[in-house]
């Protein structure tokens, strides 16, 4: 194309650069919008969080100074690592019964979903339609110790009448597990949709039976799907409040409620952007893991 | 015993040649194989019998009987649509049949499922396995076979030299070229040592200089391993290029079926006549047979004289359609003498065109239709300009004629299915 153009002559000169230049621009003006709003409401305020967490601040004022206070990494994490342990166990325990019940919704839906795929996916979203806080609550209703469950059981004495879940960890990673489903089932549904069938036919072809063709090539083509399901559903859990806050009791505090709590009512910035961070890291680690693992190439096509 | 001798000719495709000769097994004898699976050698014969096959009450394939003989390469040949590779599918037990039945080595195969055929398949899209490497690829048939490590070993190192991929064990399928891919999923299905192989279009990803390349090693390994191919293709040059017989089909049905040569010489419906290569075809009605010619009188006008083992079934009716080929078409002066037994017609060159190894002349005829001619390259003939008066002349026995279709159908050569 270039060898096509006959080279400029000093008349030509000047009007063709200034297209050049703005054609050169062109990206980075138009990448600009997005570009600001990335800087101004996702990069400060990271920034401005991970400084907070080496500030000291005044409990009676509230009012922070930068003291490079690195030992308040520490410092929180003996303090509270009861919790980020109970948080790692309730997200890790919700996030794997998210992924055995979607898989098989998932797998019917890309599968057998036929020419309604997009409506039986729409029937999977439409409870999240409503505030996430209100289907917790609704939960609580759920979950109450005489409500339409617990309650119609005990009348029929399956239950004993003391029995409770509310309150309990069961409770909380019940309310995670229904909070984050679509989280979980999205991504496996994606990752089950896009196997070429042709290549399952290649291998009934090749004389594996239905089961064999699901573990040798459904499994395996599935496994990024699986990992980006696994992450999209556990980190967001991992900093989750809402669920202990309405469903959890009192004994089995989650890292969130702890975050929450620090900046709300004790007003202890510091400590909630230090505990933030080691959060921040935590779900870092694990996108890391999952492009060392899978390639970063799989992760932008769930993500 | 059937194990015993499984081992003793799952070795080479080499000697398969011999051990066919040698030990010359009852055809579908069946052994106990691995579930149920039918433990011999040798390639099968195919039959379709009344098979229909019908998707939202649209028949893909209508009430199709079809023999492919053991050792064949037969090609299934139509355009997009023609149920050819519908029909290819039923053999694979990937679609069911509606009605019909399907025999493999003379036993019924209909019911059962692609597992459980000794059929294998090297798909359009190639559809190897994204996540497996070259050798896993290959290696899959055999591993569901549950065949010995070492034997797995040395049969897929012996059929990624067949292929002439040797040392690209370790490469993923996504590394390879177009051509190196299709011959991984041609490795994939021979080395199970099928008794059929079926093949769906899989040239038809391939450009035209690797694809000829391909039609001949394809050829060659199928002489090498003496089985069965059925091959599905929109193109007609492939299939006449590497099939012992073909199948023309066309809404479901086998419009013609025989040697490329025969099918192509003589046509017997319109549709073959113009799928097959060109055709110049000429509407008329019959007028007399005296011996072995039948006389045509062309709707245009003049007479056309054709053998008579070559009308076909008209059902009572006398309207036909004759055809020659443009490269059976002699271009003569206005003034030459007509050899005997040829037919000829007079006309006027409208367009010349010269295309390397030949040059095509559309003529004006007398009949007041266009009939395509052509002439090879080889130096020594009348070379009309257009405009120039001539006489196209062809030997009797060239021409064919088929029944004309009911109505005036659009037949489209298009590509894909």
């Amino acid at each position: 194309m270039e060898q096509l153009v006959p080279p400029d002559h000093a008349g030509g000169v000047a009007p063709r650069r200034t297209r050049r230049v703005g054609r050169a621009l062109a990206p980075y003006l138009l990448s600009l919008p997005s570009g600001l709003w990335l800087l101004l409401l996702f990069l400060v305020p990271l920034v401005l969080m991970l400084s907070l967490s080496l500030k000291t601040c005044s409990p009676s004022t509230g009012a922070c100074v930068m003291a490079w206070h690195w030992g308040e990494f520490s410092s929180e994490m003996s303090l509270y690592h009861q919790e980020f342990i109970t948080s790692l166990y309730f997200a890790a325990a919700a996030t794997v019964v998210d992924l055995i019940i979607s898989f098989p919704i998932a797998y019917w839906i890309a599968f057998y979903g036929g020419r309604r795929k997009n409506f039986f996916l729409l029937m999977l979203l439409v409870p999240f339609f409503v505030s996430f806080v209100i289907r917790t609550i609704v939960w609580e209703f759920v979950l109450s110790n005489n409500g339409v469950i617990l309650g119609a059981l005990k009348h029929i004495h399956l239950l004993p009448s003391g029995f409770h879940i509310l309150g309990t960890s069961y409770a909380v990673m019940a309310g995670l597990a229904y909070n984050y489903l679509p989280f979980t089932a999205l991504p496996l549904y994606v990752a089950l949709e896009r196997i070429d069938r042709r290549v399952l036919e290649a291998a009934y072809d090749l004389y594996a039976t239905k089961r064999v063709g699901f573990m040798k090539v459904i499994m395996p083509l599935a496994v990024p799907g699986i990992f980006a399901a696994f992450l999209l559903t556990f980190i967001p859990m991992f900093g989750d409040y809402v669920n202990q806050e309405i469903l959890g009791g009192t004994s089995n505090t989650m890292i969130g409620t702890v975050i929450q709590n620090q900046f709300l009512v004790t007003l202890d910035y510091a400590g909630g952007a230090s505990l933030s961070a080691i959060l921040l890291v935590v779900a870092l680690l694990g996108i890391f893991l999952y492009a060392r693992l899978l390639g970063s190439r799989t992760i932008e096509q769930y993500l | 015993m059937a194990s015993a001798t499984q081992k003793a000719v799952g070795g080479t495709y080499m000697s398969i040649g011999a051990t066919k000769a040698t030990e010359s097994k009852p055809r579908g004898a069946r052994g106990p194989g691995r579930a149920g699976r039918i433990a011999n050698l040798e390639s099968a014969d195919v039959e379709f019998i009344n098979v229909t096959k019908t998707f939202n009450d649209a028949n893909a394939v209508d009430d199709l009987n079809l023999r492919v003989e053991a050792g064949e390469f037969f090609s299934l040949l139509g355009p997009s649509g023609c149920g050819k590779t519908t029909s290819l599918r039923m053999l694979g037990g990937f679609e069911d049949p509606t009605k019909g039945r399907i025999l493999l080595g003379g036993q019924d195969v209909t019911n059962l499922p692609p597992y459980r055929r000794d059929v294998n398949t090297v798909f359009q899209s190639y559809a190897l396995f994204p996540h497996l490497n070259v050798y896993e690829n290959v290696a899959f048939g055999l591993r569901r076979q549950r065949i010995e490590k070492n034997e797995i070993k040395r049969r897929v190192g012996e059929m990624l030299e067949i292929v002439d991929l040797p040392n690209y064990e370790k490469r993923q399928s996504s590394q390879l070229s177009g051509g190196q891919q299709q011959r991984v999923a041609l490795a994939r299905a021979l080395v199970n040592q099928p008794k059929l192989l079926l093949l769906d279009e899989p040239m038809s990803a391939l450009d035209a200089k690797l694809r000829r390349q391909m039609q001949i090693e394809l050829k060659r390994i199928q002489t090498q391993v003496g089985i069965t191919f059925l091959y599905v293709t929109h193109d007609q040059e492939e299939a006449m290029t590497m099939s012992d017989r073909l199948a023309v089909m066309w809404h479901g049905r086998i419009e013609g079926m025989g040697t490329p040569k025969d099918v192509y010489d003589s046509p017997t419906t319109e549709f073959v006549a113009s799928f097959l290569g060109a055709s110049n075809l000429l509407a008329g009605s019959i007028v007399s047979t005296s011996g072995s010619r039948t006389t045509i009188a062309i709707d245009g006008g003049g007479t056309i004289v054709v053998p008579a083992d070559h009308v076909p079934d008209l059902g009572g009716s006398t309207a036909v359609k004759v055809g020659v080929r443009p490269e059976k078409i002699g271009i003569l002066p206005a003034d030459a003498v007509v050899a005997s037994d040829h037919n000829s017609i007079g006309g006027r060159v409208r367009v010349s065109t010269f295309t390397g190894v030949g040059n095509q002349y559309i003529v004006e005829t007398n009949l007041g239709v266009e009939v395509t001619a052509y002439a090879q390259n080889i130096g020594h003939q009348l070379a009309p300009r257009s405009g120039d008066e001539v006489i196209l002349s062809w030997p009797v026995e060239h021409t064919f004629t088929v029944k004309p279709l009911p109505t005036t159908v659009e037949i489209n050569e298009t590509e894909g299915d």
